[in-house]
């Protein structure tokens, strides 16, 4: 049977056929739809971890137990598990184990563009790359049936292009290994990594990536499709898709394995063309390996470094080297548009995040950051964020600036989910050390950017199962914070008067904005549009700072400030009031408690 | 037909523009292609733009357009027709959905929007294969806003035809079928109007 599926669907599907028994992810552009559609199959176990270190570990372990575990994230959550990685590597395990990195070339939806191939050298490990959806389907046993061959952990990268595009996949059967767990297995010299076990370790994962790299000359990935002799190009991942594409007659190595490398059958390849490139997005990785091994090749001195490939990129850079001739040229449209408005993402009508960051915004205080859609607070008119590097970073951001001497007071801004992910040792830290740091943990329940995947607070898990919620202001207190106060998310004053209040002491203070994430289904069935009354607005434009996309300009004019007044888009408005709290003429009535307990009932 | 037919889908999340590439990719497929898509840009749920490529051939390699090489622009708002327009191919078909969505830049911020004059001097100096629809319009004649998408693929459907891009295998059948496979049983005879009503619209 033969289905259009995305990567992410396809390597779901692979999981599925190869019998994976515990899988474990934490949600991350571009690689969320993976574990969100493995958790569709019947009879398997999938969960959200609170981060990726934590993901890696439970794969680890179900390894160790014997049977198939699988750990997914995006390329910066290699970072945050790296740890639990590299001890893998030196352990090995009993049954099979895959770790999933979804690079994100062109930083679609990250901070960086690191090329996590890096990791697989580091790590000595291999890594495996699809070029397609079969392949990233197809791939998922194969990387399971290496890890268990060689007693290695499998990187299998992906990148946004192959997790997002939808190719023709002819689907298999389910093929998984005997269910009987063996026991756990007491074998200290190769499990417990003190040092004295670890150094006996390590030449053994030298020989065994010697050993894969044998394997890889007959590898059926790495694939050679024999052309003119002209041209030879060595790819990998999409970037394969564009080779093929712009050089229809040119030979090419595609390498389905690229780390580690296949020495012999490169050197062959390099030897039956005249001119020798390599195409691969990001890091010139195959390059500078084949440059060790004495081979004249030419990569980034002809296509970027930075960014994602498509046919023209791959195109013109082929022109300017001379590898194309010019008439190959597409030319663009001859036309003039003039400057266009934006249409950057913000923060959705009703998003609960609002009122903080139009409350921090007015005080005017510099404000650490973290990963989560109130990054979107960063743009105006809200402006209200100043630092954002990753995960968990903004309340550490903000105690070693308090720390310095910064004479303002710092606020430090983190979601429910990326709080459990990394900010618990952050926020340990500031009371430990005592700083003054203000944290607002922005608690919707959800983890809402990568579209609404469930965590440890929100009650219910990946599989949809009730679990214990985990609560946050008894853990703040636990944690020793004195000051520690939850608030409803839409209530504007009391936001205003508690952060007031906050930024003056001179010891830690946690204000959690507790307010369930306004697309959450349940949540939609309670959205009441507001209206604005049009005889009592005067354009005073108070409205339009909060930054919603409901409100509107209308196009009838105050006639004393001849500015437009403000106009409710009834299809976005939520009903969440806080326009109704900030306007001064209430020109925005309250939606009528009745109707409120109407739409609750519903 | 041509050796690929190259589509760009431009929109505003909650347009439909992702269940339009859906079904794009899979009436290509049934009808005999070799058939790729590829989300491009998919702020979906925060007001972003929304761009989609999807691409029919005997072979298809790369799941991206490059800038220069789409053939047919399917634009379900006007400002994101016009942004689009730049990596268009001269000559290509563009089917534009005449709908506004104003990007906060423009309410709150002082960017204006693109009047109309502008939109169609701008197509006008790329292709003469332009057809303006009013998806909205029809969708809500039938009752409901949220068939515009099925409007739009009606309408491609007639100028696909019309225009001999695609070949004798693809049939009004083979569109319905597959926009019926992913659409609730419920709303199966609303969609079927909503296709029929698009191919109306631009057949004139």
């Amino acid at each position: 049977m033969i289905k259009m599926l995305s990567g992410n669907e396809a390597v779901a599907r692979g999981m599925w056929e190869a019998g994976v028994a515990v899988a474990s992810a934490y949600p991350g552009t571009p690689s969320t739809e993976i574990l969100e559609n493995y958790a569709l199959f019947p009879n398997v176990y999938a969960e959200w971890a609170p981060n990726e270190k934590v993901a890696v570990d439970v794969a680890i372990g179900a390894a160790y137990a014997g049977r198939r575990g699988m750990a997914v994230m995006k390329h910066v959550g290699l970072n945050v598990a790296a740890d639990s990685f590299m001890y893998a590597s030196m352990t090995g395990q009993e049954g099979g184990l895959v770790i999933v990195t979804a690079d994100d070339p062109a930083m679609h939806s990250s901070q960086n563009e690191q090329d996590n191939r890096t990791f697989a050298k580091f790590g000595r490990v291999p890594c495996l790359e699809p070029s397609d959806s079969q392949e990233a389907k197809d791939m998922v046993r194969t990387a399971f049936e290496l890890s268990e061959r060689f007693d290695t952990p499998v990187l299998l990268r992906l990148t946004t292009r192959i997790c997002h595009s939808a190719t023709a996949v002819e689907l298999g059967e389910r093929n998984a290994p005997a269910a009987e767990p063996k026991p756990f297995p007491r074998n200290p010299a190769k499990y417990v990594m003190v040092p004295g076990n670890a150094v006996k370790r390590h030449p053994v994962i030298e020989q065994r990536i010697r050993d894969i790299a044998l394997f890889a000359e007959t590898f059926p990935y790495n694939r050679l499709e024999p052309g003119g002799r002209s041209l030879g190009i060595l790819t990998c991942g999409v970037a394969y898709q564009y080779a093929r594409e712009v050089f229809p007659q040119a030979s090419i190595l595609r390498l389905g394995m690229t780390w580690p490398l296949p020495e012999k059958m490169i050197r062959k390849f390099s030897q039956s063309v005249k001119r020798l490139i390599v195409i691969e997005e990001l890091d010139p990785f195959i390059e500078e390996a084949m440059r060790l091994m004495g081979i004249a090749v030419e990569g980034k001195s002809i296509f970027p470094i930075t960014g994602e490939f498509d046919p023209r990129v791959v195109r013109e850079s082929a022109i300017t080297a001379g590898l194309l001739p010019e008439s190959a040229h597409f030319p663009l449209p001859d036309v003039e548009t003039g400057p266009l408005p934006g249409r950057p993402p913000v923060l959705c009508s009703g998003c609960p995040h609002r009122p903080t960051f139009y409350i921090l915004n007015k005080l005017k205080v510099p404000v650490n950051g973290d990963i989560g859609c109130y990054t979107l607070a960063l743009t105006a008119p809200l402006s209200a964020i100043h630092t954002c590097g990753c995960m968990g970073a903004g309340i550490g951001v903000a105690h070693g600036a308090a720390k310095a001497g910064s004479p303002e007071h710092h606020v430090a801004v983190i979601g429910d989910s990326t709080f459990f992910h990394t900010g618990i040792p952050a926020l340990v830290n500031v009371v430990y050390n005592n700083s003054p740091v203000t944290t607002v943990i922005l608690d919707n329940r959800i983890t809402a950017m990568t579209g609404q995947q469930e965590n440890p607070g929100t009650g219910r898990t990946l599989l949809g199962q009730e679990t214990t919620r985990v609560e946050l202001e008894p853990l703040v207190r636990a944690l020793g914070v004195r000051h520690v106060q939850s608030v409803p998310g839409y209530d504007v004053k009391a936001i205003e008067k508690l952060l007031k209040e906050y930024i003056k002491l001179d010891e830690p203070s946690v204000l959690i904005a507790v307010e369930p994430c306004a697309l959450l289904p349940e949540v939609r069935k309670r959205w009441i549009p507001l209206e604005v009354l049009a005889d009592k607005c005067n354009g005073c434009t108070l409205c339009f700072r909060i930054g919603c996309p409901a409100i509107l300009k209308s196009e009838e004019l105050d006639e004393k400030t001849q500015r437009p007044k403000a106009l409710i888009d009834a299809s976005l408005c939520t009903g969440c009031e806080v326009c109704a709290e900030i306007c001064p003429r209430d020109a925005i009535p309250f939606r009528p408690a009745e109707v409120e307990m109407e739409g609750d009932a519903s | 037909m041509k050796e690929t037919i190259n589509f760009l889908l431009c929109g505003v999340g909650g347009q439909g523009t992702i269940l339009a590439s859906d079904v794009l990719v899979n009436v290509g497929l049934a009808a005999g292609f070799q058939a790729k898509q590829a989300e491009v840009h998919g702020m979906s749920q925060r007001g972003g733009s929304v761009t989609s490529h999807v691409r029919w051939g005997k072979v298809v390699y790369s799941p991206l357009i490059g800038a220069g090489e789409a053939d047919v622009l399917l634009a379900f708002e006007k400002l994101e027709a016009l942004r689009n327009l730049k990596v268009m191919r001269p000559g290509s078909l563009a089917l534009v959905n005449m709908q506004v969505i104003e990007p906060l830049t423009a309410i709150s911020g002082d960017q204006a929007y693109p009047s109309d004059e502008t939109l169609r001097k701008a197509f006008a100096q790329v292709t003469s294969h332009v057809e303006y629809i009013n998806g909205e319009e029809i969708a809500a004649s039938l009752g409901n806003l949220k068939v515009a998408n099925v409007v739009l693929l009606g309408a491609l459907s007639a100028l696909l035809e019309s225009g001999g891009q695609a070949g004798a295998g693809l049939t009004p059948e083979v569109w319905l079928k597959v926009i019926m496979e992913r659409v609730p049983p419920k709303h199966i005879e609303l969609n079927r109007k909503a296709f029929q009503a698009g191919r109306e619209a631009v057949g004139k």
